[in-house]
């Protein structure tokens, strides 16, 4: 066993020490709710909670709530001033379920939870309804970690060749330069055709190293990382709106002619072809939007399951095997959070290359 | 009710999809014993494959999910 593997093991189980205070510890009167607990943490959250203390005292980072309300306008403040129940400038945090009229008509129930609702004097909702909500959230905070991470990276990785140029790549260069030459040889090149690749690479690139840090950084459990932003569907819907927007306007003659007029099949077939070639455009890249979110959210979910196992319980003695188990599944996810990124650019590619198709002449 | 039904569907996609993955993986098995120096077009052509496949439990979970 190397020292190199004890390292990792032994960073992960520090990190799980910091993350298990986040659950009310032992002798609380609450109940410990491991499915509250979980949903908790795989959501998006106005601030960011690190633990409660004993004596029932919450300890988190605020975040900025930016809230614009056609009742008052535009109002920034940070998550505290409205944390457990407080009322700033009458904004809180939801708590409870309202009536909607939904689009057919029907009345129904929406729940207001970790949502931030404007109020009267009399704690009713103002008539205007809910504010719009651009808040640097936990997912957000995150997510500007890694684009500053990348660029920071990537923009001196950059400089150093532009001032070196080609030579052997050393320290940092040399872990990223491997990872660069592998979308572009063995993904990008074989599904898009060589040449055609390079009006793609930055995209590829863009999109492969953005999941994987966000992968990764989801796995660490403490303070600045450890959200689940590429567990969150939105995020990953944007993803997949990218692939889309970029296959559907570099699509080629031949793509359009594959939808509309597949060469070779009979024309009276043409009324169930291309209904079923349309829905086809967009079941790609929804599938590539549910794979990411679902693989990442289920990693996420079982991980903190394993956590919760010692709190359900509620035993010392449990906490050895759990965090066997929690290594464990960390260095499946170390995969999971590789092949993810992995597959999600070679379906891209995939995609991409179908809408560029070469004009075979028969 | 739903809830249950919701599951057993969801679970009866799993059960296709882990069908096709394992099958996929297995002729792999056998493609790369046969012919060693394709495996890395072997590995790709199979991941294709099999996100293909997983993309279609997805769907089956998300309408089992949605219903």
């Amino acid at each position: 066993m190397s020292v190199r593997f004890l390292t990792v093991v032994t960073t992960f189980l520090i990190g799980y020490f910091f993350l298990a205070p986040g659950i009310q510890l032992f002798g609380q009167d609450e109940e410990f709710k491991a499915s509250k607990f979980v949903l908790e943490h795989i959501k998006d959250s106005h601030d960011w909670h690190i633990l409660t203390t004993k004596q029932g005292k919450h300890v988190s980072v605020p975040l900025p709530i930016i809230v614009f309300s056609k009742h008052s306008g535009l109002n920034i403040f940070l998550s505290g001033k409205i944390a457990h129940g407080h009322n700033y400038k009458g904004f809180e945090m939801g708590h409870s379920t309202i009536m909607k009229t939904n689009k057919k008509g029907e009345e129904v129930e929406m729940s207001l939870e970790g949502k931030v609702v404007e109020v009267d004097g009399h704690g009713d909702l103002v008539a205007e309804g809910l504010p719009l909500d651009f808040s640097i959230t936990k997912n957000v905070f995150m997510m500007f970690l890694s684009i500053v991470t990348l660029l920071v990276v990537f923009l001196g990785l950059a400089r150093s060749y532009k001032k070196a140029g080609i030579k052997e790549p050393r320290g940092l260069q040399g872990f990223l330069e491997p990872l660069i030459v592998f979308v572009e040889d063995d993904i990008a090149k074989p599904n898009i055709g060589e040449g055609k690749h390079l009006k793609f690479m930055p995209y590829l690139l863009t999109v492969f190293f953005f999941i994987l840090i966000n992968n990764l950084m989801g796995l660490i459990p403490f303070f600045p990382f450890g959200a689940n932003v590429t567990g969150n569907i939105a995020v990953t819907m944007v993803l997949a709106l990218c692939t889309l927007v970029i296959t559907t306007f570099s699509g080629n003659k031949e793509y359009w002619k594959h939808i509309f007029n597949m060469p070779g099949v009979p024309i009276w077939l043409a009324p169930i072809m291309i209904p079923v070639e349309l829905l086809g455009v967009f079941t790609k890249p929804f599938a590539l939007m549910i794979r990411l979110f679902a693989n990442i959210t289920a990693g996420h979910i079982i991980v903190i399951s394993l956590v919760s196992m010692i709190f359900i319980f509620k035993s010392v003695f449990m906490a050895a095997p759990a965090m066997v188990m929690v290594v464990f599944m960390d260095m499946i996810e170390l995969l999971v959070a590789f092949l993810q990124a992995y597959i999600f650019t070679l379906l891209s590619a995939l995609f991409i290359g179908l809408a560029v198709p070469e004009h075979h002449h028969d | 009710m739903t809830g249950t039904l919701a599951a057993i569907g969801a679970a009866i996609a799993v059960i296709g999809a882990a069908l096709g993955i394992g099958h996929i993986g297995g002729k792999a098995m056998e493609a790369i014993a046969r012919q060693p120096e394709a495996s890395g077009k072997i590995q790709t052509a199979m991941i294709i494959s099999a996100a293909l496949i997983e993309g279609a439990a997805l769907f089956a979970i998300v309408v089992a999910m949605m219903g």
